[in-house]
C-alpha cells in the first residue's frame, strides 16, 4: 500500500511539473510583475541530446521511485542535477520497503524534511568514485559529513556491510552504485 | 552478473518513455524569477553613468574586464597576463617586456581574482592586482590609465591561487601556491616521494604607498598542502592573515579520491607582524631564485623586465607564534573575513555546512594552548576552541562568501546552484536565491572591506546552458545581479562575461572616474623614440635595422611614403600620437605584419616591429576610426631587394627627404 502510495506521488510530481511545460517559448518575454514564482532549476534545463543526468536516470527507474519521491521532498534534485561530480548510492524501493513499517511515511512528512536530507546526504559523495578508485576498507565521506565505509570482497562491493552495491550506472554527472538496503547515518 | 544486467536494463528501458516526462519539466515562468521592477532598477539611461565600477576577472581570457554597475555593461577588457592584438598588448615592443618570465615570453594566463587597494580597510580606488594562477605572476593595474602598470613573478609557486588578497592599508598582498612543489637546488625528484620533498609557500609581497611598487618582502615555508584563497583581517585581526588549505592528505594523484579522505582540512593563519619581527631578527634565509619583475613606465611608454635572484624565506620551524591551523571541513575553498575582523568563514567545498570561526576564540584558543596536536610542526587548535558557530544545512557546497555592512553573509552554493544569505550573530539563515547555473564567486562592493558599500550582489556562474541563445557547445558564462537592499535578495539582470568570471569586485565610480587619465602630454613623453611633432618624423638605418620615427595625427602619418627598404630588414615603426584630445586613439597596421596593430593613446609612443619577407609596395594604415578623413589616413612602404640600390627616402606631400 506505501509503495503504491508513493509511486502515485511522484507520478502526480512528474505529472505537475510536465504540466508546466505547455508554453516555455512565451516564458522569456513575460514581463507582468507579478509575484516571483520558484523558477526551474538545473534540473528544469531542456536537453536531449546529452548523456542522462543522475537526476534523470533515477526519474526513469521504476526501482528508484521511492529514492525520488524522497529527494523530490527534501528538494533534492536541483542539487543531483549539478555538474557533480556525485557518486550516489540508490536504494531501491526494495531496499526501501526493508525498513520498519512506517518509516518512510514518517520521514516524508514536512516536519521530518532535515532528516529526510540528511539520510540522503549520507547516500550522496561529493566526487565521481569508480569501483576501481575504491579498496576494501576505503571511507568515503558523504554530503553529510559522516564516513561510509566500502567493503570489496571478491570484486562485489558493498556499503557499510549492510548494502549490496547490485548495479552500477554511469551518469553524465557521476555514478549510480544501485543499492538493496538504506543507509543509516551514525549518531553524531 | 545477470541480476545487474537485468536491472540495467529495466532502468534504461523505463528510463525512455519516463525522461520525456523528465526533460518537460522546465517550468513556464523561468524569468519570473526576476522582481517585476528589474530592468527599471538595472537601467542606466543613455547618457548617465553607472553607479558602481566592477572589475571582473577573465578567468583562461587572462585579462581582467570593466563592467559599470547595475547596468552590467562592459567598458573595456584590460590586457593584463595574455597578448592582446587588439590593443597591441605583448606585440608591441614597449609592451613585450610586460609577459616576460623566467620561463621567458609567456602569452598567457588564468587571472582568478581581483584585489582593489585598500587604505584603513577602505577602498581608495588606486589599484586593482590580479593573479596569473599558471605561471605564478601578480599583476597591478593602474586605475588612473586602466593599464597594467606591474607584475612581479613568484618563486616557489606553482599555481598561484590563494592570490591576491591584500591587507588593510595595501601593506601586502599576497600569493599562496596552490601546487606544492619541490622547492630548493634538486627540485628533479621522482613525483611519489611528494610527502618528503613538496613544499608550499606563501608570498608577501610589498606594495609601496606612494607609487604602488610591489617587492616580495618575505616567503613562508609551508607542508605541502593546496593553498586555495585566502584574505586578511582586519579591524582586530588586523596583521593576520587567513588561508584555506586542502590536500592536507598531501596526495599527488588522483586528488578527487586522495584529497578528499579527511573529514577535515585547515584554515591556516599566519601572523606577519610576527614575520616582520622574525625578518627584522635576521631568522629569514635567503634564497637564490629567478623571477621576473616587470614595470611600465608612464613616462617612456616602456617596460622593462628585470630577473631578480634572491628571496627570503622564514620557516615556521624557526620562527615561533607565526603559523596556527584551524581544521575546517572540508577542503575549505573560501577563507573569507567579515568587516569586523572577528569573524573567519571557511566554506568546505564537498560539505553541506558552514563554519565560522571567531577571532577572539581564537586568540584565546592560542593563550590557553588549546592544541588538538600539531600537523608537520605546526600547532592544531581544537575546532571547538576557535568556532564560532556553524551554519546548518545551508545548502551544497559552500564556496565564497561576501557581507554586507549590516552583519549580513552571503555564500555562494555551487552544487545546490543558489546563495544563501544568512546573519553572521546567530548563523541564521535568511533568505535563499538559485542562480542560473552552479555560481562559483561572489562580489557585494566593499564586500571583503571593513566598508561594505553593499546595495548590489554579483553571482559569476560557471554554467548558463538554457539562459541565452546557444552558441554551439561553447557558451558564455555570466553574472547575476541582485538587489540586496531588502529583506530578501531579488534578481534584476543577468548577463555574459568574457572567460571565465572567477572573483571580482565593485567600487563606487567616483573613487575613480575623477581620477582617470584622458591624455598623455606630448611634452612628458620620454620614449627614446617618440617623434613629438612632425618636423621630428624621420627614418634612420642601423646596419639592417631601419627606424622609422613616425607621427600621427588627424589625418595622416609622416611619413607617409618610405623607400629604400631591403629584404632582410627589420623595420621598426615607431609610432607617436600627437593628438592631445580626448578619444582621439591612432591606430597603426602594416600588411603581413607577424604580429598585431598598435593602438596609440593621445601623447604616447608605440613600436611595431616588422620584417617584410617579399619585396614590393605595402600599404600601412591608422585601424582605429579616427575623424572624418579616416579612410585616407594611409600610406605606403616600398621594400627592394636586398642587393638593390634604391636610397632610403621618406616624405609626406613633398619631395622625399634623405634618410641618416
Amino acid at each position: 500500500m506505501k509503495k503504491i502510495n508513493l509511486t502515485l506521488t511522484s507520478l502526480l510530481l512528474c505529472g505537475l511539473v510536465a504540466c508546466n511545460n505547455s508554453n516555455n517559448q512565451t516564458a522569456s518575454t513575460e514581463t507582468t510583475p507579478t509575484e516571483e514564482t520558484t523558477a526551474g532549476g538545473q534540473e528544469a534545463v531542456l536537453d536531449n541530446d546529452s548523456e542522462k543526468d543522475i537526476v534523470k536516470i533515477a526519474v526513469g527507474s521504476k526501482d528508484h521511485t521511492t529514492l525520488v519521491a524522497a529527494l523530490k521532498q527534501a528538494e533534492y534534485v536541483n542539487d543531483l542535477s549539478n555538474a557533480g561530480p556525485f557518486t550516489v548510492f540508490a536504494p531501491t524501493n526494495d531496499a526501501f520497503n526493508k525498513l520498519p513499517a512506517g518509516t518512510v511515511d514518517d520521514l516524508m512528512k514536512p516536519e521530518n524534511k532535515d532528516k529526510l536530507t540528511d539520510i540522503l546526504e549520507y547516500h550522496v559523495a561529493v566526487g565521481g568514485y569508480k569501483q576501481d578508485m575504491l579498496t576494501d576498507g576505503q571511507t568515503i565521506n558523504q554530503a553529510n559529513l559522516k564516513n561510509i565505509t566500502i567493503n570489496i570482497k571478491d570484486g562485489k562491493m558493498m556499503v557499510n556491510n549492510v548494502a549490496n552495491v547490485v548495479a552500477t550506472i554511469p551518469a553524465a554527472n557521476g555514478i549510480i552504485y544501485v543499492i538493496d538496503a538504506v543507509l543509516l547515518p551514525p549518531a553524531n | 552478473m545477470s541480476t545487474k544486467l537485468n536491472n540495467y536494463l529495466t532502468i534504461l528501458t523505463a528510463m525512455g518513455l519516463l525522461a520525456v516526462i523528465a526533460n518537460g519539466c522546465k517550468p513556464k515562468n523561468v524569468s519570473s524569477a526576476t522582481s517585476g521592477d528589474g530592468a527599471e532598477k538595472a537601467y542606466v539611461a543613455p547618457g548617465k553613468y553607472d553607479e558602481f565600477y566592477n572589475f571582473v576577472s577573465g578567468g583562461f581570457s587572462g585579462q581582467m574586464s570593466v563592467y559599470g554597475l547595475p547596468s552590467g555593461r562592459l567598458f573595456r577588457v584590460i590586457p593584463v597576463f595574455s597578448v592582446d592584438p587588439e590593443k597591441g598588448y605583448g606585440y608591441s615592443e614597449e609592451s613585450k617586456p610586460m609577459l616576460n618570465t623566467s620561463h621567458g615570453f609567456v602569452p598567457w594566463d588564468d587571472l582568478h581574482h581581483i584585489a582593489l587597494s585598500e587604505t584603513d580597510g577602505i577602498h581608495d580606488g588606486r589599484w586593482a592586482f590580479a593573479n596569473g594562477n599558471n605561471t605564478p605572476r601578480i599583476a597591478r593595474v593602474d586605475l588612473k590609465t586602466f593599464r597594467t602598470a606591474e607584475i612581479i613573478e613568484i618563486p616557489n609557486s606553482a599555481g598561484n591561487h590563494s592570490s591576491p588578497f591584500i591587507t588593510e592599508n595595501s601593506e601586502y598582498v599576497i600569493a599562496g601556491t596552490r601546487f606544492s612543489v619541490p622547492m630548493g637546488s634538486n627540485t628533479d625528484v621522482p613525483i611519489s616521494t611528494y610527502k618528503q620533498n613538496f613544499k608550499g609557500t606563501v608570498s608577501f609581497i610589498s606594495v609601496d604607498k606612494n607609487n604602488g611598487a610591489m617587492s616580495i618582502a618575505f616567503q613562508v615555508l609551508l607542508p605541502g598542502v593546496n593553498f586555495d584563497l585566502a584574505r586578511a583581517g582586519k579591524g582586530k585581526s588586523h596583521g593576520w592573515m587567513f588561508f584555506s588549505c586542502y590536500n592536507s592528505e598531501r596526495a599527488n594523484t588522483l586528488l578527487e579520491v586522495n584529497s578528499s579522505q579527511k573529514d577535515k582540512d585547515f584554515i591556516m593563519a599566519v601572523n606577519w607582524k610576527k614575520a616582520e619581527e622574525y625578518l627584522a631578527q635576521g631568522k629569514g634565509q635567503k634564497q637564490t631564485v629567478a623571477y621576473a619583475h616587470n614595470v611600465y613606465n608612464e613616462k617612456t611608454h616602456s617596460a622593462t623586465s628585470t630577473i631578480e635572484r634572491t628571496v627570503t624565506v622564514l620557516d615556521p620551524k624557526d620562527c615561533p607564534d607565526m603559523v596556527y591551523l584551524m581544521p575546517c571541513p572540508k577542503s575549505p575553498h573560501g577563507c573569507d573575513t567579515d568587516p569586523t575582523g572577528e569573524y573567519i568563514v571557511g566554506s568546505g567545498k564537498l560539505a553541506a555546512v558552514i563554519p565560522v570561526f571567531s577571532f577572539t576564540k581564537f586568540q584565546k584558543a592560542i593563550a590557553d594552548k588549546t592544541f588538538d596536536g600539531d600537523y608537520e610542526g605546526l600547532p592544531v587548535l581544537k575546532y571547538d576552541a576557535v568556532l564560532h558557530g556553524e551554519v546548518k544545512k545551508p545548502g551544497l557546497g559552500p564556496l565564497h562568501t561576501e557581507f554586507d555592512a549590516n552583519g549580513n553573509a552571503y555564500t555562494s552554493f555551487f552544487v545546490s546552484s543558489e546563495v544563501v544569505k544568512w546573519r553572521i550573530s546567530d548563523l541564521q539563515v535568511l533568505d535563499r536565491v538559485p542562480t542560473y547555473y552552479s555560481v562559483g564567486h561572489l562580489c557585494v562592493p566593499g564586500g571583503p572591506t571593513k566598508k561594505p558599500w553593499g546595495k548590489y550582489m554579483i553571482a559569476y556562474n560557471k554554467i548558463t546552458k538554457d539562459r541565452y541563445l546557444p552558441t554551439g557547445p561553447e557558451l558564455t558564462q555570466s553574472a547575476q545581479l541582485f538587489d540586496i537592499s531588502g529583506d530578501k535578495m531579488k534578481l534584476i539582470l543577468d548577463f555574459p562575461t568574457i572567460g571565465e568570471p572567477h572573483y571580482a569586485e565593485a567600487i563606487p565610480a567616483d573613487l575613480i572616474s575623477k581620477n582617470s587619465t584622458k591624455i598623455y602630454k606630448i611634452e612628458e613623453n620620454e620614449n627614446p623614440y617618440a617623434a613629438k611633432g612632425e618636423k621630428e618624423a624621420k627614418v634612420e638605418r642601423k646596419g639592417n635595422e631601419v627606424h622609422v620615427y613616425m607621427t600621427s595625427i588627424r589625418s595622416h602619418f609622416v611619413p607617409d611614403n618610405i623607400e629604400g627598404v631591403k629584404l632582410g630588414d627589420v623595420v621598426y615603426f615607431h609610432v607617436t600620437n600627437l593628438e592631445q584630445d580626448w578619444d582621439v586613439p591612432h591606430g597603426f597596421a602594416v600588411k603581413g605584419a607577424n604580429n598585431a596593430e598598435l593602438l596609440i593613446m593621445p601623447g604616447e609612443t608605440q613600436t611595431l616591429a616588422w620584417k617584410p619577407d617579399r619585396t614590393g609596395v605595402f600599404p600601412m594604415y591608422c585601424t582605429d576610426f579616427c575623424s572624418a578623413l579616416h579612410q585616407e589616413m594611409q600610406g605606403y612602404i616600398r621594400v627592394s631587394p636586398a642587393s638593390a640600390n634604391v636610397p632610403l627616402t621618406f616624405s609626406t606631400n613633398k619631395a622625399p627627404e634623405s634618410a641618416k
